[in-house]
Formats: C-alpha cells, structure tokens, sequence
C-alpha cells in the first residue's frame, strides 16, 4: 500500500461543551476513493474542515505529504494541494464563478496582479475537464443550486490537486451530472490523486469507494473496504442499530374530503400544473433535488410566496391563501426548512414559542390558564425535554428544538401539515421519535406533506412520494414502486 | 449583475442630465462652463472621501471616521508639519496628510480586528476620539494664514473660462489628483488579487477565509488605503477653501454616504464600483447647484439629500427583489410519466 498523502492523527475538536470529534484517525492514499459515511451531525464535515484547515482541531495532527502540522492554515492547505468542496459550497456570491474558480489558488500561490482572461481560461478548462456546462460570467448567487454546486466542483478540479475531498457533492444533482462527476473521480483516481468522499447515499458509496471509514457521534468505528459491507450492515454501523420501520396504515376513509387538495398551482418561473392530494391520516413525501422547486410549491400552498394560478381546497372547502396568516387560518401549518432561523424565536421563552401562532383569547384579551395549559399538554404531548418552560429555545437540544417547533403547529390544530426537511441536521434518536409524532397525528386524521431528499426516510414514513424535477410533479410512487432505488432515479432523471 | 450596476449609474447619468436640462430651461446661463467648474469643484473632496468609503463598505462595514481622519490629518499637518517651500514645497505637507491618514486607518482596523466588533461601531468611537485629540491636543482654532505652497497651489488653475455672467470660472489643478487617486483604485480593485479580496471578503468572510484569503490582511489594507485617501482628501480641502477649520465638516458623514449608495454601492458589502461613488457624488453636488437659481433655500439641500438616498436604497432592494427569483421552470413542460 502507497504512503498516504493526508493522513488524520488523533484529532479531536470541541465546540465549547460538544465534542464534535474524538481521536478520529484517518489515512488517504493516492488513486483511492475513501468514503467517510455516518449519519448526520456525526462529524464527518468537522473531519474535513480540520483537514482543510477552516478549523483548528482541539488536539492531534494532520500530516500531509509528510509534513505533521498541528495547526493547518487554509493557505498551508492549498499549497499542498489539497481541496475541499464543502457542504455550503463555499463560494462568494458577489464573484463571478470563473473568478470563484480562479481566486483561490492565485491567493495561495501568492501571486499579486489578477487577470479576469488568465481567470477565465483557466475556470473555462476545469468545466470542460469536468464535462458540464457553467455560466462563467455572472455572479454565482445567480446561479442555480445545481450551477453552484458544479463551480465548486470545477474549482477542486481546476488545480493540480494531491487530494480532494467532497462533502455530499451530489445533492443538487442530475444523474448525468453525477456520471460525469463520476467520471471525472475515475479521470483523477488514475492520476494517483487521493479523494474523500463524503455522501449518505449507499448507493453512491457503494459505486465509487475503495475503502469506507464510517463515523459515529464523531469517532470512527469501523473501517474496510465495500465488500466487507452490505447497505443493512453498513446503515446499521452508521445509525448504531437495527433497521427501524413504522406500521403503515391505510389512511382510514378513503370517501372522506382529502385534507389538502391542489389543482393546477402555479408561479412563474417556479413551478406549474402543481396537482396533489394528500388524504385525512394519509402522510405524502414531495422528493426532489436541491432547487427543484419542491420548497417553491410548499411555500406557495402555505401561503409564504402564494401562488398565482391554481387552486388550494382543505377539507373540501376552496380557500383564498394569499399569505401565511390565511393559511394558518384555513388549517394548514408549515415547518420550514431551516428550523433553527425561520421557526422559531430563539431567544424567547420554550412556552411562548409553543403558542406564539395560536394565542387562546377572549374578546381580545389573553386567557392566561388556557395558555399555560396548553403549553404543558403539548409539552407533554411530544415528550420534549426541557428545564423550564421559560428557559428561551436556544437551551435545548437540535431534536427537542424541532419539536418545539412541531408542537407550535400541533397546537392550532391544523388538518394539514407540511414540513420541509423536517429531520436535516437531527441526531438519530430524536428523528425517530419525531417521525413516531408525525405517525401518530397522521393516525388521528391529520394530513402530512413531508418534503426531504432523505429517500430512505420518505420510503420508511410515506403512503405516496410524488416526485418533482423543474418545477413539476413528473411521477407519482407508491405500493410496490415505492422502493429506494426509483425514488432516487426519478429525482434524478 | 455588472449590466444591472451599470442600469443604476445610468440612471444616475440620466437624472443628472434631467437636472440640467430643467434648470437650463429656465436659467440658460446654467448650462455652460461656469457649473461644471463648480460642481466638479464641490465634488473633488467629496469624490476622495466616497472613493475611500467605498472601499471599506465593498469589503463589508460602514464607515463613518472618515470625515475625522481626514480633517485631523490636515489640521495637524497644518499646525504642526513642514511649511515647506519651493516650487515642490507642497509635496511634503500632502504626504504627512495622507500618512497621518494611514495611521489613523491602521487603528480603525485594529479596532476592528481586536474587538471583533462591527465597522460602524468601531468607527463611530475612533471619530469621536480623532475629533476629541484634535480639539484636546491640536487645538480648535481657525488657522486662516496657510503655508506659502499651499496658497498658490490654491490659486494654481488647470482650466479657467470667462465666467457664465461675469468674472471668470476656473477648475482648480488639484483636480488631477483626485483624478488619479480613482484610477489607482479602479485598477487595484480590478487587476490586483488584494483587490480582488476585497469584494471576496465583502461578499462571504467565511468562504473567503476557506479560499485561503487572510481577512484581517485584507481589513488592514482596506482601512489603510482608506485612511490615507481621507488625509489626502482632508488637505485638498484646506487647500482649496485656503483656510484649516477644524469644525469644516462636523456631522457631513451623510452626504458621502449618501453618495456612495446612490452610486449602486451595497451597503451590506461585496458590489461597488469606483465609478458609481463618483457618480454619485457629483449628483448630490449637481443637485445642490441648482437649488440656488432655482431660488429654493440651501437649507433643502439636505433634505434632498436624504431623500435621494431613499430613492437609491429602494433601487436597490428593487433590484435585489427582482434577482432573488431564480427561474426553476424549463419552458417546455416535460413528458408525465405514469410508470
């Protein structure tokens, strides 16, 4: 076996009281594609932005080409060749994605005068090495995701790296962009680059990993090769226990009103001829890539960015949604994506948040008990954990702060529920149980839209996945069709 | 995004042309020599502080110690630097002016950088130290009798006309420095990678710093480059009005900031162009040019001021509004499949 060309030596890394990472130990070596899987949050993003040099590790050494550093700079990092597509990507809107493809490496090389040209040659030959299609010249917060997503791909690829790491590079993603990229990793493994490959999707790990290291609450707990795995034994080391599933029920009267009903919803250039129904006690997923327009047509039937076309019917009453008031009136309650920034008042009281959408009242007038009432039955309710009820969100956990955010809508009693990504960045444990809450309310008659590019989840939780790509509901699954690998080939199709 | 910036300084191009047309209307004389003099005169002090300002808001903060650094460096210099003389006797007292600048900008950014605070605090407490030692330990007093060099470069014309109604107009040569400055920082922000920084810094600090961008190398550079044009600025002023008062521009930080916005420049960092400032500054300049033949009293002028800065801050949400729509929808709708 060659030496390794980055090599990770007991790292460990704190974030004030988190442990992010534990002794992690990791070896890249050339011409090796090295997937580090684990669940979310598990620390494989800290692993690396340590590698990187974005983040100081707390303690251990990275080694690269040889040479230990205790405290790697991102500039040491470029220098050596290594590079790193992040989650976020990284990129600076206000640039061009030539010059965002161009910039680092003449900072790290240390040269002074900048040539948009020399900038634009040098981007234009990293897409064309990649084989995809990238504006170069307008600004990369006028991109799409999936652009964005590919400028940060060309930019490792447009400089003589010795390793580069990806972190979940295909979210945005078409199949064809994801055989190209493919391709390109077959192109660099061949040149005896050392790559890391960070992705949740089994699939994916099991088509291009040499060598699989899988992290658990941030330390590694195994390493091997593939062969040595199959998807249940590799998602059972990753989750650290055995496959879970829900009962599915039936949802119950089939004659009753459908709980949401849309027809032909529309905005443009968003989405158009948005046609869904989600049943009484029926749980419906809405896949789709990053950028699809999948959060577009949930924000638009809640009343976020109403629609322009199309109509929205609850219980089988047509409602007028024009804003996010109306829809909370008419019954439907949306989680949004980002739960941390858009859901809830972080620094205020857990109680307040719980009842901040449905205030009890009389004639204008605050009723006192029946609020505090209602903030202990639903705290109850979702078993969320908590010190205080006047202790603001921010003390709690990410998973017992989702829930807070869930009771908030379960408050106001709503016939339809539709959250986005209601599990991104959850640990394990809370998941789980916030999908036993979504069952059971599912059970009582509420109707759920889960919109999540989590397929595994949607196929664990969902009656029916209607599968949108550009703006539209191409393929509806369900029964027998509703399978892991044709929800993941209709969204990317 | 260049061809949406270039749509506002057009804007700014049309409106002051409108300007000039209406009053020209009714007072032809307005359009000749003698206002081009005078708004490119009012303007080039404004021009180098704006150009300065820009800067430190493209790099992403808002500056407001400018004003302070620049008549401290030039009451200073005055005060207490070479009285120089010769036909370059000049020279010395500018650069003292503009180093004391660059002093004075190098503490702004480590203010910045130490605390870790916001630009517009961090400035707004070293404006008012700046202006507490100056009045402290340089005085307050009006110093009306200017060194020998400074007097005749004051006096020193590039252009100079016969006047629209009597007398004679003239474009003081000092315009050629300021001419100058802009360039320099045009060119260091488009051909230099510190300049390409900047707006990298300006647009996401956190994704600059991955792309192995030092951001307080880049701060330190900013606010020094800044702090040296407001110094210079600073003695222009001196120059041109032939006296140092050290209460000349008490409480004008608005007009260069209003200037700056108007010029297309994001107030949240990343966009700016040394072009839109200028722009921006000879509008405000224009405008207040033609209130007096317009017979409006000069006190409006400040409400036009703010009241041009309302109409370039709803341009530019308007703008922002209308890029955040990303088009999702492929324009033919693709095949249903019912699999």
């Amino acid at each position: 076996m060659s030496a390794p060309i980055v090599e990770a030596v007991g790292v460990s890394k704190r974030f004030g009281g988190v442990r992010a990472l534990t002794e992690v130990s990791v070896a890249f070596r050339p011409g090796e594609v090295h997937c580090i899987a684990g669940e979310n949050g598990c620390g494989k993003s800290t692993l690396l932005k340590v590698i990187s040099g974005a983040h100081r590790p707390t303690s251990g050494q990275v080694i690269v080409d040889g040479t230990t550093y205790d405290h790697l700079t991102p500039r040491q990092a470029l220098s050596a060749g290594i590079e790193v597509i992040y989650q976020d990507f990284s990129l600076m809107p206000n640039l061009t994605a030539a010059e965002n493809i161009a910039l680092p490496r003449s900072v790290a090389g240390g040269r002074r005068l900048y040539s948009r040209t020399a900038a634009r040659t040098l981007a234009e030959r990293a897409v064309v090495r990649l084989g995809v299609e990238i504006e170069l010249d307008i600004p990369v917060g006028e991109l799409t995701v999936a652009e964005r997503q590919l400028t940060a791909i060309a930019r490792a690829l447009a400089h003589e790296a010795k390793f580069i790491a990806m972190d979940e590079p295909t979210t945005a993603l078409t199949w064809k962009e994801v055989d190209a990229l493919f391709a390109a990793v077959g192109r660099l493994k061949e040149a005896g680059v050392a790559l890391a490959f960070i992705s949740h999707k089994m699939q994916e790990i099991f088509s291009i990993a040499e060598r699989v290291t899988v992290l658990r609450n941030g330390a590694v707990v195994t390493s091997g090769r593939p062969d040595e795995f199959t998807h249940a034994s590799l998602a059972e080391t990753m989750t650290g226990r055995g496959s879970q599933s829900f009962d599915r029920v039936a949802p119950r009267n089939k004659n009753r009103a459908p709980a949401l009903r849309v027809r032909g919803l529309g905005r443009e250039p968003l989405f158009a001829d948005v046609d869904l129904e989600v049943g009484q006690g029926e749980i419906v997923g809405l896949a789709g890539l990053l950028g699809s327009g999948r959060t577009e047509i949930a924000e638009a039937i809640c009343g976020v960015r109403p629609a322009q076309t199309g109509t929205v019917e609850v219980l089988g009453k047509a409602i007028n949604v024009r804003s996010l008031s109306d829809g909370v009136a008419a019954g439907i309650g949306y989680v949004p994506a980002d739960r941390l920034t858009q859901g809830l008042f972080l620094d205020q009281p857990i109680g307040d948040n719980l009842v901040a959408t449905h205030l009890p009242a009389r004639r204008g007038f605050l009723n006192g008990p029946a609020i505090e009432r209602r903030k202990s039955s639903v705290v109850r309710d979702l078993r969320i954990k908590l010190g205080k009820l006047t202790d603001p969100v921010r003390s709690l956990s990410g998973g017992n702060a989702q829930r807070v955010l869930l009771g908030k809508w379960l408050v106001g009693e709503p016939k339809v529920l539709i959250l986005n990504g209601p599990t991104v960045g959850v640990d394990v444990g809370s998941k789980f149980d916030i999908l036993g809450v979504l069952n059971a309310q599912s059970l009582q008659g509420l109707g759920v839209l889960i919109i999540s590019d989590d397929v595994p989840e949607l196929i664990s939780m969902c009656h029916r996945v209607l599968v949108v790509r550009s703006g539209r509901i191409v393929r509806e699954l369900s029964g027998d069709q509703l399978r892991e690998d044709t929800v993941v080939e209709a969204v990317t199709a | 995004m260049r061809r949406v910036l270039a749509n506002q300084e057009l804007l700014l191009i049309g409106l002051m042309a409108l300007l000039v047309l209406a009053v020209s209307l009714k007072f032809p004389d307005f359009f000749g020599l003698q206002t081009l003099f005078n708004v490119l005169t009012a303007s080039m002090v404004g021009i180098l502080f704006a150009v300065g300002v820009m800067l430190v808001v493209v790099s992403g903060g808002i500056d407001v110690s400018f004003l302070a650094v620049g008549i401290l460096s030039a009451y200073a210099t005055v005060k207490y630097g070479p009285q120089g003389d010769g036909p370059f006797g000049a020279l010395p007292v500018f650069a003292l002016s503009t180093a004391i600048g660059l002093g004075l900008g190098l503490v702004n950014a480590a203010v910045v950088i130490v605390a870790r605070t916001s630009v517009l605090i961090a400035t707004l407490a070293t404006s008012s130290i700046y202006l507490g030692t100056m009045f402290a330990f340089v005085g307050g007093e009006v110093i009306s009798t200017l060194p020998q060099p400074l007097q005749s470069l004051g006096s020193t014309h590039l252009f100079t006309a016969k006047g629209a109604v009597r007398g004679t107009t003239s474009l003081n040569i000092l315009i050629l420095v300021v001419l100058v400055v802009c360039v320099l920082v045009w060119a260091f922000l488009r051909f230099t990678i510190a300049g390409r920084s900047v707006f990298a810094v300006g647009g996401d600090a956190e994704a600059a710093s991955r792309a192995a961008i030092s951001v307080p190398r880049t701060r330190v550079l900013v606010f020094a480059i800044a702090g040296a044009v407001a110094g210079l600025a600073g003695i222009i002023s001196v120059t041109l009005s032939g006296r140092a008062d050290p209460t000349t521009f008490m409480g004008r930080e608005l007009d260069t900031l209003a200037a700056v916005v108007l010029g297309g420049v994001a107030i949240a960092g990343g966009k700016g162009t040394v072009r839109g400032a200028v722009l921006g500054v000879l509008l405000i300049s224009l405008v207040t040019a033609s209130l007096v033949p317009l017979g409006i009293p000069t006190i409006w002028q400040r409400a036009a001021v703010g009241a041009l800065l309302i109409a370039g801050i709803l341009l530019q949400t308007a703008i922002g509004r209308r890029q955040r729509i990303r088009p999702i929808l492929d324009a033919p709708a693709p095949e249903v499949t019912n699999a």
